[in-house]
């Protein structure tokens, strides 16, 4: 408690009202995603602390790496309960890479491993000729945001730095945000309330990247 | 589409930026932290730093992160990795993704172990080859040590131990910017399913275009290209782009 008062004080102090807690359970690039929003000048700290969860306005749920490893440290940490308490707030939540495919219920990479469930559906590996088409996906592609994709707006060009060999399919087609086309035509973003995933790496996006990350700060 | 990456390679020695010719003759040509700075300004697709004196000393970790703090594109970093806990240093300095070179032709175990607890995406094995007698061979410890390897064996071997990219490099042809070894790059490309970046001996757009259509490489590297010429990323993909190749531009 006496961190997360003191942390509101400086906050409250500085006029500053957007802090981002970036989720630290010890799965990949938070230092990146740090470095990126160092660079939007937005106050963020890496983080497992309950309390700093709590008094973040936005929080990214980052990742690289295996399914039910990412789960398996979730639980760990004690950072599900947490992850939901976000989730009922409505306050902003951004899951980046295997940090979006931990939203879904499910995910098969190695086996079958329940995820968080905030977006209803499964992680599957890419259905593609991989005599033709190399898996991973790795490298910039091109990405196709619906009308009013939040996350897309003002962002130009639509290309985006990708690493991933397995993606989420989700069951509500309403949440679909963005597509991208590699052997198939597959989800890379999604938008549930205040739930948000991205299947490519903003924070490695380059300018675009950056943006994607600055419309979802601008998200409240 | 996927885009066909250009990604500038940092070879580094005694923490200063050096380019060699074959893995030889190492040259001095400046500060590694002033390149990175001009490339991430350039708004390139990828780069790579290799630290070639990783095996005795390593990359000194401010440095590193001097790289990472305004580097918004993947980062691959390599030179003496021996562990996945070397593995894990480096992802925990700001790599997206690590190179494994020598130790993995020791030990293959460690493509497996780093594949399965960072991610197959974040290993890249590294492999140097060379002309011989009998073919194309796989060479270690800078280019010093032959394996009795070839690259076609390694590299298929690498992907079923989890790699998941190959950063192939022509020693022949390092740093003569003669054009890529497109037979070599061709052959390992035609057996594996990773993306294939190709490395040694770009000396302009036309080599890229050759390696990319010819070889079947995923992504051009070059680092005497872009040191010694004029020649930036983006020139070489606005050709590329003219030759119909995706690329970022």
């Amino acid at each position: 408690m006496a961190s997360c008062s003191k942390r509101s004080d400086v906050i409250f102090h500085y006029g500053m009202t957007k802090t981002v807690a970036i989720i630290d359970y010890g799965m990949g690039n938070v230092g990146s995603v740090l470095n990126a929003l160092a660079y939007l000048k937005v106050p963020a700290l890496v983080t497992r602390n309950a309390e700093e969860i709590r008094c973040a306005s936005h929080i990214i749920l980052p990742g690289v790496g295996a399914f039910g490893e990412g789960m398996r440290n979730l639980r760990e940490y004690g950072l599900i309960p947490l992850l939901e308490e976000v989730r009922q707030a409505g306050k902003p939540l951004l899951g980046i890479c295997l940090g979006m495919q931990l939203l879904a219920s499910v995910g098969e990479e190695g086996g079958e491993h329940e995820g968080l469930g905030f977006i209803p559906g499964r992680v599957r590996r890419f259905k593609v000729d991989e005599a033709n088409v190399r898996v991973p996906h790795i490298g910039w592609n091109d990405v196709s945001p619906t009308a009013d994709a939040v996350l897309f707006r003002n962002v130009s060009p639509l290309i985006f730095d990708f690493v991933h060999s397995f993606h989420l399919v989700p069951e509500d087609s309403a949440v679909v945000s963005a597509t991208c086309n590699y052997g198939e035509e597959f989800v890379v973003a999604v938008q549930k309330g205040s739930v948000f995933g991205v299947q490519f790496h903003p924070e490695k996006s380059q300018k675009s990247g950056l943006a994607v990350l600055n419309n979802f700060l601008n998200y409240a | 589409m996927l885009k066909t990456r250009v990604i500038p390679v940092l070879t580094i020695k005694d923490l200063r930026l050096v380019k060699s010719v074959q893995f030889a003759e190492h040259r001095n040509i400046g500060s590694f932290i002033a390149a990175a700075r001009v490339f991430n300004a350039r708004d390139v697709d990828e780069m790579v730093v290799l630290d070639l004196d990783g095996r005795k000393s390593g990359l000194k970790p401010e440095l590193l992160k001097e790289i990472t703090k305004e580097c918004f594109m993947p980062l691959t970093v390599g030179g003496g990795v021996r562990s996945v806990e070397d593995v894990q240093k480096l992802l925990s300095l700001g790599a997206d993704k690590v190179s494994l070179n020598t130790e993995a032709v020791r030990n293959p175990k460690l493509i497996s172990e780093a594949s399965k607890r960072f991610g197959s995406q974040c290993v890249v094995v590294s492999i140097d080859a060379k002309k011989t007698a009998n073919g194309y061979e796989v060479m270690i410890d800078g280019g010093r040590d032959q394996t009795g390897l070839s690259p076609v064996v390694w590299a298929k071997e690498a992907q079923k131990m989890g790699a998941g990219e190959i950063l192939l490099t022509s020693i022949d042809h390092d740093g003569c910017m003669d054009g890529y070894d497109v037979e070599l790059v061709r052959e390992v490309s035609l057996v594996v399913s990773l993306p294939v970046i190709a490395c040694g001996g770009a000396g302009n757009a036309s080599h890229c275009v050759e390696v990319v259509q010819k070889g079947g490489a995923s992504a051009v590297s070059a680092a005497s290209m872009f040191q010694y010429t004029e020649i930036t990323p983006r020139g070489i993909k606005e050709e590329l782009a003219k030759a119909g190749i995706e690329v970022r531009l």
